[in-house]
């Protein structure tokens, strides 16, 4: 049975969400676009798989994770030059003097909650997110939006777990920094 | 193993966000964060950067809707 244009119509009105599912990840919007183009086509194919599922947004989503991860790894393929965001692993030392122990002790932040009913904290994390170095965005994304296994990640991204785990590390530590001095009114250590 | 240093602790914070950390490191991870409030600020504050990430993620408070 040919899918209806209802429920064409339907999927249509789910593209803004994918979309922005998809950039969030990709950074790039014509690769989203790509990616959202694919996810609506096989949700079209595969429309008498939806029957009797709940939720189109969350089927839809599954497609579109899977989409995603296709695009990694077609990019990943492609040839790259060595690779500096895993050279010189001297992973946020200078937050720390030479036995281990913190230079500026983080202090805690105020209604971290509160921070979450409001759009322009929102938009403070996604420059934060913006600001990471690519590889290291990718692999935080993976692991946080797309909610992959770290062994998927590494396999998608053909690094060993210990790169991985030191690329998420880098990724909440920066972020972690960013977000302390952008919303909670840390001082930033660079410019004292 | 017993005493890690900051550094150690916030690898391992990010790890235990990752994987299953091992009883030695659990252990170890603990002692450490009931005695450093900085360390304990960081793991709570990890916490936060997940739960925020997956809310953007979900959409409901991007700047696009």
């Amino acid at each position: 049975m040919p899918p209806s244009n209802d429920f064409q119509a339907q999927i249509e009105g789910q593209r803004d969400y994918l979309l922005r599912f998809a950039a969030l990840q990709l950074r790039d919007a014509h690769a989203a676009e790509d990616v959202v183009q694919e996810t609506l086509l096989a949700a079209l194919a595969g429309a008498a798989s939806f029957a009797g599922r709940s939720n189109l947004r969350t089927w839809l989503t599954g497609i579109l994770k899977h989409k995603i991860v296709d695009a990694i790894r077609r990019s990943s393929r492609e040839p790259s030059r060595p690779d500096e965001e895993l050279e010189g692993l001297s992973d946020f030392d200078a937050l720390f003097d030479g036995r281990g122990h913190w230079r500026e002790r983080p202090s805690p932040w105020e209604s971290p909650e509160g921070a979450l009913e409001q759009k322009e904290f929102f938009a403070v994390l996604e420059g934060c997110l913006e600001g990471l170095p690519a590889k290291t965005a990718r692999a935080f994304m993976m692991r946080e939006h797309l909610g992959l296994e770290t062994q998927a990640i590494c396999k998608e991204l053909d690094i060993t777990p210990t790169h991985c785990w030191v690329l998420l590390y880098r990724a909440r530590m920066a972020l972690r920094q960013c977000l302390a001095i952008r919303w909670f009114g840390e001082r930033d250590p660079e410019t004292r | 193993m017993m005493l890690m240093s900051c550094k150690d602790v916030t690898r391992l914070v990010s790890q235990g966000q990752d994987r299953k950390l091992g009883f030695g490191e659990t252990i170890a991870l603990r002692l450490h964060l009931a005695i450093c409030a900085s360390c304990e600020n960081v793991e709570r504050q990890m916490a936060f950067l997940r739960e925020a990430v997956r809310q953007l993620g979900a959409g409901q408070n991007g700047p696009g809707r």
